[in-house]
């Protein structure tokens, strides 16, 4: 039988931050600008130029810190990273190396309904760099410097991960605790959010960690994944056969779906970081630590906790609606106007997330507000429509963001619950149904479903089907 | 060879002509800043007249001291003339420096005039901004047409290292005026300009001034803002006037300094009035004299004329006593140490990628690195990016860096010790004096090892001036150096101005005959 490997991971995320202006400079941060047009003598390295640190990055840093149980280095200082490329107009990033604003956090992510915590080592702040194209056809490369200067944030994982799968649970919580202290916009496809792996493996049961890989390049969460499981089937074909892994700078090729190697250890940069002497060193109060602490707003993991506690969710369901900020917040505001817990995660759970997912869209993209859900689900409450009308109005609502008590109106969809009007229907609808009126009396009980979807048919849907079916039993019954 | 040289157009001949027929204003230079403020204010003196003797003066005198870079006459002819059309309105606020044509060392960013570092890297470089300094300049109406030789990037001792052409001593042409600032000292001894500016990193403005006979001032870290200084050594760089006497340099601080948000280690601290500073008073004044910069390695004529210069101060009521800077001896490796560190860094961005002069031989990314780098540097910026980058490498840091820094700290406190006794420390600007241009070239330990005395200063970040205490046997200025607490620029321009007072020795000028060109 083949050897038992076990795996060992860690992951280097950066996260861009949603300031105004760049780290060091005026310069706009705005994603998407034709190139170079957010430049200035600073950001492009000029002869002479000086940064001066933009105190929001520093501030979003210490939240995401916070937000990710990292404690506050009281004192902090920037370095700085010395490598040559285009990309980097000063040859040097200015980073942090020894007094990184965040250290030893955590994160707790579930995978297989079991709670893991993944330890963080540090978060610091740093500079991005620009963005090279390399033409396609021809030579040469085009450069837009844009990007350099955006404030970043590293977060780095103790390697307390064990598998493909707590990657991605590890990434998407992340994500979520970032996306709700609003720091960034963490857009994996846009940039903002970025990921490294380190991967080793080892024999189950040995102590020391095997030799590591690292992996770059993987653009979603779902590469990561694809990417780490291929590398980590690599390394273990590769040692079974007597092989060792070497320590290289892999980059994982998604159109070939197979990890390259970039560069290998002889190769690697010596970065040779110093403390930058063009920055000052920054000493954080406690003061200032409660003051960035007071805009953290509650977290995902404590809204999951106050949905099943106050509100009686399943786990699941309050798991999924807390992933995102936008729809946290869709849901409070929701029950907010006095509607129906429960029903309101069902509606998200089963119809806004089905709609989104089946046409490929956001949360911002739909029209209906949460307060709109929350009138619409009273609406049902007091019996004015039916759950299966309530279904259409939601469409409505979801495409044009009206009122739903302006749509049933509109639309004359409110429920008929006047026992008389109905009455007549059913004694109609009995009438014609002679077969199905035959197996009633002959005990096949069942068969009132049929007369009931054919009342509901007359009346296009609008028919309370609590009444009907009472009338019917009355009406069956007297027969 | 000028690098580059606007003569005026056609427009402005007739004044430059005028002023070539007859002996050129060398007396203008004579005045105090102060004095041609009130000159200029009171309409005895245009702006063209002090402009069209700068002009004909550098024209006169320049090709053989080779001072400066770039010489922009039709740009000063503009400015002089729209400053005198404001003095004829009378009706607006004039600035500190109404009128006064500036020389600037060619590491000072200056939008619209090249600034080349005195590097064939940057011979082509264009600024598209204004440092803080240039900008301080302009708002004080100060004339900016012209740049100033220097060492490559601010390296070097003697300006031998400038890419273009030496610069040479106007005491004696055979001779260096010091470095790196030398363009900016030896124009001043000159008299091309009325006041020049340099920037000290272990010594660069004190030792040319010492060199040429002018006060050189370097101010305390962070007194002026170094936004738009090309860095050499970001820690320790700080730009300072070069004047003929301590009254003029008091008054260019005053113009330049200040807290400058585009730069972080700019300080905070209130510009005090540094005229009213000059007193004339040393009474009471307690000097220290560390015993490390006055014994073994000062030549006796330089050790002579400033014990004559404390014998004065003596007289005037000052007090003086030897003391210990026992770090003293690690002062000097210590600052090529961390100096070379950050300027491997500072010029690593000079790639050619983006600007200055690309390499057109390279045939892929690294070659077009390497290949600009090789062709653009000089020599002694080689072997300093070369010593930073091995300093700072993986392995070495904390062997040099790191211990460099530790250095730094003592030296700190060397000088914390003394000033809880003594108000200012005095001892000579340099060991000796000028030496005769390619006499040290090529031996850079010897170079490097003439900064003993201007490099402490710079670690521990104070203010310091160097002011004229008398000649060699050949000839040759000497200086004297007043170093004093962090932000007390006020102490050390009171002291020297009592003592340049008392000696008279400003007036003396060179007469540019001595040595061949």
């Amino acid at each position: 039988m083949s050897q038992q490997f076990e795996t060992v991971i860690g992951l280097e995320v950066h996260a861009e931050l949603s300031t105004n202006s760049k780290i060091f400079c005026g310069c706009k941060t705005e994603f998407g600008a034709p190139p170079n047009t957010h430049v200035c003598p600073i950001c492009l390295g000029h002869p002479g130029v000086l940064p001066v640190l933009n105190k929001q990055a520093l501030e979003f840093a210490m939240k995401a810190s916070m937000a990710l149980n990292c404690e506050i280095n009281r004192e902090t200082k920037f370095d700085r990273k010395n490598y040559f490329y285009p990309d980097l107009p000063k040859a040097y990033q200015i980073s942090q190396f020894d007094k990184p604003v965040g250290i030893n956090g955590y994160i707790d992510i579930e995978v297989d309904g079991k709670t893991k915590r993944i330890r963080i080592n540090r978060l610091h702040l740093e500079e991005d760099a620009g963005k090279l194209t390399h033409c396609e056809y021809g030579s040469g490369t085009k450069m837009d410097y844009n990007r350099v200067g955006v404030p970043l944030v590293e977060i780095v994982t103790e390697p307390d991960i064990s598998s493909p799968e707590e990657a991605k649970a590890y990434l998407e919580k992340l994500k979520a605790i970032i996306q709700y202290t609003e720091v960034s916009d963490v857009k994996m496809e846009q940039g903002s959010l970025r990921c490294d792996a380190n991967v080793s493996i080892r024999p189950v049961g040995q102590k020391e960690l095997g030799t590591k890989t690292e992996l770059k390049n993987m653009n979603s969460f779902r590469n990561v994944q694809v990417a780490l499981e291929y590398e980590i089937k690599r390394q273990e074909e590769l040692v079974s056969s007597g092989g060792a892994v070497k320590q290289v700078t892999l980059r994982w090729d998604d159109a070939n779906k197979k990890t390259i190697v970039m560069r290998s250890k002889e190769e690697a940069h010596d970065y040779r970081y110093f403390p930058d002497p063009d920055l000052v060193d920054i000493t954080i109060t406690e003061e200032w630590i409660e003051r960035v602490k007071a805009t953290i707003p509650e977290l995902p993991d404590a809204r999951k906790i106050r949905y099943v506690e106050e509100f009686g969710l399943p786990e699941t369901d309050a798991g999924v609606i807390t992933m995102t900020r936008e729809s946290a917040d869709f849901f409070d505001a929701a029950v907010k106007t006095g509607a129906d817990p429960k029903t309101v995660a069902n509606f998200l759970m089963v119809d806004l997330f089905g709609y989104l997912n089946a046409n490929n869209l956001e949360m911002s993209d739909v029209k209906m507000t949460p307060q709109g859900l929350g009138e619409m689900i009273k609406l049902i409450e007091k019996g004015t429509i039916s759950i299966k009308i309530a279904k259409t109005v939601f469409k409505e609502m979801l495409e044009t963001g009206k009122d739903p008590a302006t749509i049933v109106e509109e639309k004359g969809l409110v429920q008929i619950s006047d026992e008389g009007e109905l009455k007549r229907i059913v004694e109609e609808i009995i009438a014609a149904n002679n077969q199905s009126v035959e197996d009633y009396k002959a005990g096949k009980k069942q068969s009132i479903g049929f007369l009931v979807g054919q009342v509901m048919k007359q009346t296009k849907g609008k028919a309370n089907p609590g009444v009907v079916n009472k009338l019917l039993v009355e009406a069956l019954e007297s027969l | 060879m000028l690098l580059t040289k606007k003569r005026v157009s056609l427009k402005y001949q007739p004044y430059l002509n005028n002023e070539r027929k007859g002996e050129t204003k060398v007396s203008l230079f004579d005045k105090r800043l102060s004095e041609l403020h009130d000159d200029l204010k009171k309409k005895e003196l245009s702006v063209t007249d002090l402009t069209v003797a700068s002009l004909a003066r550098i024209r006169e005198v320049d090709k053989k001291v080779q001072a400066t870079l770039l010489v922009d006459e039709e740009a000063a002819m503009e400015q002089a003339k729209a400053l005198d059309e404001r003095l004829a309105k009378g009706t607006e606020e004039l600035g500190l420096l109404f009128g006064l044509p500036a020389g600037l060392k060619d590491n000072m960013v200056t939008k619209g005039l090249k600034t080349t570092c005195a590097s064939k890297l940057l011979s082509n470089y264009d600024p598209i901004y204004d440092g803080t300094v240039s900008q301080k300049l302009k708002e004080a109406d100060a004339l900016v047409f012209a740049k100033l030789n220097m060492d490559e990037f601010a390296m070097g001792g003697s300006n031998e290292n400038s890419s273009f052409y030496p610069t040479r001593n106007p005491w004696n042409l055979d001779y260096v005026p010091g470095g790196s600032s030398g363009g900016s000292a030896a124009a001043m001894a000159a008299r091309e300009f009325y006041f020049t500016l340099g920037s000290d990193t272990g010594g660069s403005i004190r030792q040319p001034a010492a060199f040429c006979g002018v006060v050189g001032l370097k101010p305390t870290y962070g007194r002026v803002s170094r936004f738009g200084l090309v860095a050499y050594a970001s820690s320790l760089d700080q730009i300072g006037p070069i004047t003929k006497n301590v009254e003029d340099a008091a008054y260019v601080l005053q113009a330049i300094s200040g807290h400058d948000g585009m730069d972080s280690t700019s300080a905070d601290v209130e510009v005090p009035d540094f005229l009213s500073a000059l007193t004339g008073d040393v009474k009471g004044l307690r000097i220290a004299v560390p015993k490390e910069l006055i014994g073994e390695g000062i030549s006796t004529e330089v050790r002579d004329a400033v014990l004559a210069a404390l014998k004065q101060l003596e007289s005037m009521g000052a007090t003086w006593s030897e003391v210990s800077m026992p770090h003293t001896k690690y002062a000097v490796p210590a600052y090529y140490l961390l100096a070379s560190s950050e300027a491997s860094s500072n010029l690593a961005r000079f790639d050619g990628v983006r600007y200055g002069v690309r390499a057109d031989n390279a045939e892929n990314l690294l070659d077009l690195y390497m290949e600009s780098r090789s062709q653009g540097f000089g020599p002694e910026v080689k072997r300093r990016i070369m010593l930073g980058t091995y300093a700072l490498s993986s392995g070495y840091y904390d062997a040099f860096y790191k211990k460099a820094q530790q250095m730094r700290t003592l030296i700190i406190q060397d000088f914390q010790e003394i000033y809880e006794n003594f108000d200012v420390i005095l001892h000579p600007t340099t060991p000796s004096t000028a030496f005769k241009i390619g006499e040290k070239i090529d031996d850079p330990i010897q170079m490097f090892v003439e900064d003993i005395c201007t490099v402490t200063v710079n670690l521990a970040g104070l203010p310091a001036i160097s002011v004229p205490c008398g000649f060699s046997k050949e000839g040759l200025p000497i200086g004297m150096q007043l170093v004093g607490k962090a932000f007390d620029e006020g102490t050390i321009l009171r002291v020297a101005h009592a003592y340049e007072q008392a000696v008279n020795l400003s007036p003396k000028k060179p007469e540019l005959g001595k040595g061949e060109a």
